[in-house]
């Protein structure tokens, strides 16, 4: 790969490690995703895929290693404005993480407010094509206390997709939703991945998710990638590990 | 710490209890209770040290938020009021109350109107309510930071790349500053004007003499000390609302972690500074 195609990925992370006192959550993680390409992150519970996701946005500083996002750094050391990359990525929460002071329509127009100076009623308009794009036009007005799981998983996206961002990350977008809502996100986030071009990283443990959504797949184990590449890829691992994970899935066929 | 047994399985059916090692270890200073807590006290100091830096360069680099600004004074001042100004009435009164037979004693029952209107000025009224604040205010800052730490609120906030420290901490530090000295204000007149009606039920006096004998002790050297200190309260207040809201962890019960020990915290620390600056100003401005 020549160092102009290098330049053009949109995450490129090198040897990142982190730890958490003594215990070292990940340890010289290399990872790569192209343009329009979506990876799934799958490990056990408690094995950094959240924490990575937060070093991708600058929320943790690594212990080590290198994150570029579109070509800007952002793993602390050379990071002058985490701000600036911040706004080219969106963040699906695990919990949605919805602002509960504000209603839904509002939560959407948060980021619009602050980094996208327009009249109110284009704002608006942004907002409700928004809104109407992740089916949510009718809870506009509601509190995210009053609406379901699903909902708020929709209007996080809704959030998240505000500034545009040509970066997607989504930490556990179906998890606690039935299989018919979990499979309405899963469709809403490929159709949004199609019409947008978005480089995406998902972190989940639903594999029927990973089937519909992902194009590769990485696989942690006590902080290191243990496997990557496509789903048939990952099915033909003979790491026991990766069999294991993969068997007790669910992952048929 | 209790020694815990274990219950170690043998061939058969038999099992032993087997004890842990019980030699007392070398007694270390740094595992003293007493340390610990000094060792806690000083990591909290440097913490809250390096907030306050890091909220100031925060709140000075534009843009500033003005809307936010102005929904914290309404939330932390208007909605303050009703409580303050009823403390400050209970305040009025019960000075009349207790003032009036000690003066009676002394043959000084004519200095009545100026030892309320002077106590209330110079000591009641800011440090009351200051306390009032530090209970509704910190508390509720405390709590509402810790649960929107605890739900990644915060996080999500940081990733939609705006600053946490900008948008909600100065915002409401300022609100705290800004507020305190226009409720102090309130409190001391309604404990004025409370003052002056216990009294007037004993003996009818006119609401005029009592103002006219309460300020002639007094000048705007007296007042203006005294209320503007409590921008300093009022400083500390949202200051540690916020910064222990900020450092919750651990689900709810963090949260009400979060929200006790900032009104602990907040009004001992109003009451210490209190000390400082009533040195300060006796010796700068008597």
């Amino acid at each position: 790969m020549d160092s102009d195609t290098e330049n053009k990925i949109p995450i490129r992370v090198q040897g990142l490690c982190k730890s958490f006192g003594k215990q070292m959550v990940l340890d010289r993680i290399d990872l790569r995703v192209a343009t329009g390409e979506t990876l799934a992150v799958l490990g056990r519970s408690g094995t950094g895929k959240s924490v990575l996701l937060k070093l991708l946005i600058g929320l943790l500083t690594p212990d080590a290693g290198e994150i570029e996002i579109n070509g800007h750094r952002i793993d602390g050391q050379t990071a002058k404005d985490p701000n600036k990359v911040r706004t080219t990525i969106g963040f699906v929460f695990q919990n949605a993480a919805l602002y509960d002071s504000l209603t839904v329509e509002e939560n959407v127009a948060f980021p619009l407010r602050r980094h996208m100076p327009m009249t109110d009623q284009k704002r608006r308009d942004r907002v409700r094509q928004l809104l109407e794009r992740v089916g949510m036009e009718d809870a506009a007005a509601k509190m995210p206390s009053d609406i379901s799981g699903g909902m708020r998983k929709r209007a996080g996206l809704a959030r998240a997709l505000a500034l545009d961002p040509a970066i997607m990350l989504l930490d556990e977008p179906t998890a606690g939703l039935d299989p018919i809502t979990a499979n309405e996100i899963d469709q809403l986030i490929r159709e949004l991945q199609t019409e947008r071009h978005m480089s995406s990283i998902l972190v989940t443990h639903d594999m029927l998710s990973v089937g519909r959504v992902a194009d590769r797949i990485a696989m942690l184990k006590e902080g290191s990638i243990v496997a990557e590449g496509t789903l048939a890829d990952i099915r033909r691992s003979d790491d026991p590990f990766v069999s294991q994970y993969m068997d007790l899935s669910g992952e048929v066929s | 710490m209790n020694p815990q047994s274990k219950v170690a399985p043998r061939p058969g059916n038999c099992t032993i209890l087997t004890v842990p090692d019980q030699r007392i270890a070398p007694l270390r200073i740094a595992d003293l209770r007493v340390v610990r807590l000094l060792l806690g006290g000083l990591e909290w100091f440097g913490e809250i040290g390096r907030f306050t830096v890091d909220l100031v360069s925060a709140a000075l680099a534009p843009p500033y938020e003005g809307k936010e600004l102005l929904r914290q004074m309404d939330e932390i001042g208007s909605k303050s009021m009703p409580l303050v100004a009823l403390a400050g009435c209970a305040i009025g009164v019960v000075l009349s109350l207790q003032l009036r037979d000690n003066l009676a004693q002394f043959g000084a029952k004519a200095m009545l109107p100026s030892v309320i209107v002077m106590s209330l000025i110079k000591e009641s009224g800011p440090i009351i309510t200051a306390l009032i604040v530090s209970g509704r205010v910190s508390a509720g800052i405390g709590a509402e930071l810790g649960s929107m730490r605890v739900t990644e609120q915060i996080d999500a906030m940081e990733a939609s790349a705006v600053d946490p420290l900008k948008f909600l901490v100065a915002t409401r530090v300022l609100a705290c500053i800004l507020m305190l000295p226009l409720l102090t204000a309130v409190a001391d007149f309604c404990g004025i004007v409370a003052g002056w009606l216990t009294t007037t039920l004993v003996e009818p006096i006119t609401f005029t003499y009592f103002l006219n004998n309460g300020l002639a002790q007094s000048d705007f050297g007296d007042l203006l000390p005294s209320t503007l200190k409590t921008m300093v309260f009022g400083f500390l207040i949202g200051l540690i609302g916020c910064f222990q809201g900020m450092r919750a962890k651990g689900g709810t019960q963090g949260v009400g972690r979060a929200s006790t020990s900032a009104v602990v915290l907040a009004s001992l620390f109003v009451i210490l500074a209190d000390v400082v600056l009533v040195r300060l100003i006796i010796t700068f401005f008597n």
